[in-house]
């Protein structure tokens, strides 16, 4: 009976796993076909790869263009976000009031609010201060969009650390920077690392804010591949081959953190 | 000038007032303990010292320096923690060396210092494991070696034996009491334990409700308790505690402090069981606890008043045939009476 359970549960994981990776590996095949082969009905499983999408897409437009600029707003994001979230996290976490919970509660409030709601006031901010299509709109935008759910995350880390082991920093002779570099980084690096890998992500992926404030200049590679989607013509080879560079980087830099991602440092040190 | 000065020292939670104008001097080398029950304010009238938490009104100095507003990492103290709170991610010689490397003090003299701490502590064997790997009695001398290796102006204790087992309190505290003897550090520490408070305390501070009930020497305050707080506060089993009005028989007994109307205060020791019919009041036995170098007895005495008895506890050395029901004199030498007022205040006794 144990045995039978456990053949089903394994049997429900593996399709799970398998219709959430169908897509990408749908996406991996189209990229190596040509476009006829691309569209044709039924689809075909066995064909001559070919690498002339991926030529295509180098010529037509300069991916490392779109790469660098995906790199420079998302680590700049990131980095920001992490400035300015982690002492937010600190001060809640570790200086807590009644209303700690319902500032806590009104961040995560404004990720409920459809992206959309904000578009036009943050265009026209964009646009007045002469921000459009550039680096620093996105990089503020990323971060803002981002920031909530740092601080949360962060929160949740900070709070673990027991408070009194930072009072035992400060007795020790430590300010407000002792503190947080020789305790808190240390005791909460995997909750400092994850925080940043998903924002490093989100920032990545994001699509909404760069499709509507950047265009040839400051556009990600999230523009990249919106370029290559027309009304008219065959473009799904061209597609999905500009969609794999895209998320290239970002998949071999989560197949290597995956373990950062996952860890949660615990430390049974303090009774 | 003494070496630590509270001025008038205030803390307010809202509209509580949860320290009420402590006014106390420390000098150097002093052992003082700050005792009391739970929620008295003992702990935040530490924390005050330490710096961790705000002092709302009033000065504090030490060494002739005003640290009343000064963060606690510039105040020079050094605390143990109830919870050890050593630094988990780092080894018992790093986190003892912490605060000296904060410092930047030379590499050589931190091995040094370190090297005899740890000796003092017996924690020599123990320098490159995590503070994970030890148990609690060795985290606690961990904490202590933390403190020790600063040689701050003052080591500030915070209920540090109450996550021990029983055994190993007893022992830790006496290790305390050594520490103390061979550094001659000036030192202030917080129980709810009155026995931790007595055995290593040079002066005991008694607070109530963020308040001084008495301050001296542990035989002065046994001896000589300021009010009824203060004497069954120190003391087990507690003072017996009578009320004039319930047993006459006892007012009557002193004679010239008969006009007294409160309480009259008696400890077990001094309360002495007899035969039966012999004795200033006669009683029935309640409970008899053994506990082999003493013995508790509980009797119960009429008395007049509502509620019908007193019960009063007597120690003795000699163990006893009682039994529970078994008839019994009492008596108590009127020499070792304490007296209160209704308010709960110490009365001196008149010439008998």
């Amino acid at each position: 009976m144990k045995h039978l359970a456990l053949v089903v549960r394994t049997l429900a994981a593996w399709l799970v796993t398998l219709l959430i990776v169908f897509p990408l590996i749908w996406l991996v095949l189209t990229s190596f076909k040509s476009e006829l082969q691309a569209i044709s009905v039924p689809p075909q499983l066995f064909f001559t790869p070919t690498l002339e999408s991926y030529v295509e897409v180098n010529t037509r437009s300069d991916y490392l263009h779109y790469a660098s600029n995906s790199l420079i707003t998302s680590l700049l994001s990131t980095v920001l976000g992490l400035a300015i979230a982690a002492p937010a996290a600190y001060s809640m976490a570790f200086f807590r009031t009644r209303r700690t919970r319902d500032i806590l509660m009104w961040m995560l409030s404004t990720k409920m609010m459809p992206a959309v709601g904000a578009l036009v006031p943050v265009y026209v901010v964009a646009q007045t201060a002469g921000l459009l299509d550039s680096l620093t709109a996105l990089i503020i935008v990323f971060t803002l969009s981002n920031l909530p759910i740092m601080v949360w995350m962060l929160f949740s880390g900070f709070k673990e650390i027991p408070p009194d082991i930072l009072e035992a920093a400060r007795m020790d002779g430590a300010g407000i920077w002792g503190e947080f570099a020789h305790v808190i980084r240390p005791l909460a690096m995997g909750t400092l690392a994850s925080t940043g890998l998903l924002c490093l992500v989100l920032s990545w992926n994001e699509a909404f804010w760069a499709l509507n404030l950047s265009s040839a200049k400051a556009g990600t590679l999230a523009t990249l591949i919106a370029s290559y989607s027309s009304p008219e013509g065959l473009f799904w080879a061209k597609l999905s081959a500009a969609s794999l560079m895209a998320i290239a980087p970002i998949v071999v830099l989560g197949w290597f953190s995956q373990k950062q991602l996952v860890q949660g440092l615990t430390f049974g040190a303090v009774k | 000038m003494s070496f630590l000065e509270l001025k008038g020292v205030e803390k307010l939670f809202g509209s509580h007032r949860a320290i009420k104008g402590i006014d106390l001097a420390v000098e150097k080398g002093e052992f003082v303990v700050f005792v009391g029950p739970s929620g008295c304010g003992k702990s935040t009238l530490l924390r005050m010292i330490a710096g961790l938490t705000d002092i709302d009104a009033g000065a504090l100095r030490l060494d002739g320096r005003d640290i009343t507003r000064l963060a606690s990492s510039k105040r020079d103290l050094a605390m143990v923690f109830q919870s050890y709170a050593l630094y988990p991610h780092m080894s018992v010689a790093d986190n003892m060396s912490f605060a000296l490397r904060l410092a930047n003090v030379d590499k050589a003299v931190i091995r040094d210092k370190v090297g005899r701490a740890a000796e003092i502590l017996n924690l020599t064997q123990y320098l490159q494991r995590t503070p994970r790997e030890l148990s609690g009695g060795q985290r606690q001398r961990v904490a202590i070696g933390r403190a020790i290796v600063r040689a701050p102006k003052v080591f500030l204790f915070d209920e540090p034996l109450s996550n021990l087992d029983a055994a190993l309190r007893g022992q830790t505290r006496v290790e305390i009491a050594k520490l103390h003897r061979e550094l001659g550090a000036t030192t202030i520490y917080v129980t709810h334990d009155q026995v931790e408070a007595m055995t290593l305390a040079d002066r005991v501070v008694v607070l109530r409700d963020g308040a001084i009930e008495q301050v001296g020497s542990p035989l002065e305050l046994y001896d000589r308790p300021a009010n009824r707080f203060v004497a069954q506060f120190i003391g087990t089993p507690q003072m017996n505690m009578i009320d004039t009005a319930a047993l006459p028989a006892l007012r009557d007994a002193v004679g010239a402090a008969a006009s007294t109307d409160g309480f009259i205060g008696v400890r077990p020791e001094n309360v002495i069981v007899r035969a039966a019919g012999s004795g200033r009041l006669a009683g029935q036995v309640e409970l008899v606890e053994s506990l082999g170098a003493d013995t508790l007895i509980y009797a119960n005495v009429t008395a007049q008043g509502e509620s019908g008895s007193v019960q009063l506890v007597a120690r003795q050395n000699e163990r006893t045939p009682l039994h529970p029901g078994d008839a019994v004199g009492l008596d108590i030498a009127p020499e070792s009476f304490h007296f209160f007022d209704r308010q709960g205040h110490t009365v001196a006794i008149q010439a008998r």
